[in-house]
């Protein structure tokens, strides 16, 4: 059973397919409708539609500069689009504040890193647990009651995400201190410590080198697999990209050029001729 | 070779988020808070009272207040001496108009009544940032002072426009007002210090403190994973307001006496704190005790030094003193930017490792 994950609304469990792998993939999590989002002038995504079925691994790519990062922007709720609407859950999500978007259980991480520097990595990633913990400040500023048991509970989940990214050994050592591919680890730690229905990447690969690669890969590919969540990806290594992703979205320019299986968007001339160019005559 | 972690093995979570999670720490510490409340109020006489501790603890406060608006919560604020007048003008008022009132229940209302008003001019921090914040905050201290000077209602209509503190007690014991003894001075100030600092380390290790760090960080990334930047902000300005709203409480009720807004809560407090902070280490609840004994202290010692081993005349000594502190702080902010905290980790990190470092 995976895909399903325990959280999950799934309607209509008869939707959804089944990968080469035998991984079942559910109904539809969260669907885009005709976003477009401009920046005054510029339109950075032009009347985009797609969707994301519960338990699957999505990509979107596309040259520099398509919007991918836009794209997903849109899904956390840090832009909003001036035409089109995002459905999640089989609601139409109203205007909302990243937080709130987050609280829906939505987490994501980031193209350039964006932890919090000065604190420790156990820190980082119990922030990522804010919408597990409701003691209140009164019980917070005494210690006590609901505060205390709920600081330790919460440690355990966190220690559990800990040990499946294995982390261990620098859990108390302050992120500055860290090299770049731990940091990138770290931070998929304190996203995945959420426990989101929807785990948007932003380039989780950019800049690391074949063995930080190789394990990103097996971490999202065992996140997938073991906590069924659904996960949104942008990356620019195509190999990765195919080996991991059950279906992508290509895009280019802001408009949506391909959209299926690795297979038939390799084959779609429109997505050659983006990442190869084409002579126009 | 004593200061050891190894072999100290913890075997719960709750073990392991301790405060002092080594074990000399721990026994220090405790040697420490049975030392203030049991060997000082022996020993204390009026003058090392009046001179170093009492406004040592009192300072302390302020600075664990400050901290954790700009330690915690990345928060700049030059308001401290403002938020400090409204704690002693509303102990006052509060003084004044039930005179029945416990002296603490006084400062404690005290305290929470700045937290409202620091929560009020914290407001614009949820649009500007930096020193553009630092500006609005400015803004306060020179409104506050300013309605507090102004404002008859606020001093009882007193012919000198200053405040004075009425006698109460506690226990039958005069903590305020002229017949209040060294050592119930000390003792008072001493159980808010410590009230303050437990308060302060559980708000900011809890997750409400990791979500005043995550703002502090970097405030985008804190409100995409899912922190509400209008209530860590807010909360932080609550906080820190309320324990400022206490010292200033204690300042004027227990150590001065009689107050006049503008001379004994001017810009110059502001400014005295935020060096506290900054020269004890931000971000650090004990680096605002370091930075308040710095800051208290180091003056009061040059000064014994000066004038009565040395024997110079008292207006030399003065402004030697003034010249030498300020000298200080500014080695001090080259050798160690992050403050007194700081290289008490750095030592402490070498001692684990003592004698043999490699």
């Amino acid at each position: 059973m995976n895909g399903q994950g325990g959280t999950m609304l799934d309607t209509n469990p008869d939707e959804g397919y089944t990968t080469a792998d035998g991984r079942k993939i559910g109904g539809i999590a969260m669907e885009m409708r005709n976003i477009t989002l401009r920046f005054g002038g510029v339109v950075a995504i032009k009347d985009i539609s797609f969707d994301i079925r519960w338990g699957e691994i999505r990509a979107i790519i596309g040259p520099n500069g398509a919007g991918k990062s836009s794209m997903l922007n849109v899904i956390s709720g840090f832009y909003h689009p001036q035409d089109g609407e995002v459905i999640y859950k089989g609601y139409k999500r109203p205007r909302m504040r990243p937080y709130q978007v987050a609280q829906q259980g939505i987490a994501r991480t980031f193209q350039n890193i964006a932890l919090f520097e000065g604190m420790s990595v156990l820190d980082n990633i119990m922030t990522g647990r804010l919408h597990h913990m409701k003691a209140n400040i009164f019980h917070q500023a005494i210690w006590w009651g609901r505060a205390a048991r709920e600081e330790a509970e919460n440690r355990e989940q966190v220690e559990k995400i800990i040990d499946f990214l294995e982390i261990q050994h620098i859990r108390k050592t302050p992120v500055s201190r860290l090299p770049y591919g731990l940091k990138k680890r770290v931070e998929l730690a304190r996203a995945l410590a959420a426990e989101p229905s929807i785990l948007l990447l932003d380039e989780p690969m950019a800049g690391m080198n074949v063995e930080e690669k190789e394990d990103m890969c097996r971490f999202i590919l065992d996140v997938n697999d073991e906590f069924g969540t659904t996960t949104v990806l942008i990356e620019h290594d195509m190999g990765v990209v195919m080996d991991l992703s059950d279906r992508v979205v290509v895009m280019d320019y802001g408009k949506k050029i391909g959209d299926g299986t690795p297979d038939e968007v390799r084959n779609n001339q429109e997505v050659i001729n983006a990442y190869l160019g084409v002579a126009h005559d | 070779m004593l200061y050891r972690e190894a072999g100290d093995y913890k075997t719960s979570y709750v073990a392991d988020s301790q405060t002092f999670p080594i074990k000399f720490d721990r026994y220090g510490y405790y040697i420490l808070l049975g030392f203030a409340f049991l060997v000082m109020p022996l020993i204390i006489n009026d003058y090392w009272a009046n001179s170093i501790v009492v406004p040592f603890l009192i300072y302390a406060i302020a600075a664990l207040g400050l901290n954790i608006l700009i330690g915690y919560c990345g928060q700049l604020s030059l308001g401290t001496g403002g938020f400090m007048a409204v704690g002693a003008y509303a102990s006052y008022k509060m003084m004044t108009a039930f005179p029945d009132l416990n002296i603490i229940f006084v400062i404690i209302i005290a305290g929470m009544v700045t937290a409202c008003v620091g929560v009020l001019f914290g407001l614009p921090s949820l649009r500007i940032k930096g020193f553009y914040l630092a500006v609005a905050t400015l803004a306060a201290q020179f409104f506050l002072i300013w309605l507090f000077t102004r404002t008859a209602w606020f001093y009882n209509y007193s012919p000198t426009g200053m405040i004075s503190a009425p006698t109460r007690e506690i226990f039958g014991v005069p903590v305020t007002g002229p017949r209040a003894s060294a050592v119930s001075m000390y003792m008072i100030c001493l159980c808010f210090l410590v009230a303050s600092a437990w308060l302060a380390r559980n708000l900011t290790r809890g997750s409400l403190g990791r979500t005043w760090m995550a703002i502090r960080d970097m405030d985008i990334a804190a409100e995409i994973i899912g922190v509400n930047p209008l209530i860590a902000k807010l909360t932080a300005f609550a906080v820190s307001s309320f324990l400022v709203g206490i010292s200033g409480a204690l300042l004027f009720t227990v150590y001065l006496g009689a107050a006049e807004a503008g001379e004994a809560f001017g810009i110059d407090k502001s400014f005295l704190v935020l060096f506290m902070v900054i020269i004890g280490g931000l971000g650090s609840i004990f680096g605002a005790f370091a930075g308040a004994a710095f800051l208290i202290v180091g003056p009061v010692l040059l000064k014994l030094l000066l004038v009565n081993s040395l024997g110079w005349p008292t207006d030399l000594a003065a402004h030697l003193e003034i010249m030498i502190v300020g000298a200080l702080i500014i080695v001090f902010l080259i050798v160690e930017p992050h403050g007194i905290a700081a290289l008490w980790r750095t030592i402490k990190e070498k001692l684990r490792l003592w004698p043999f470092p490699y």
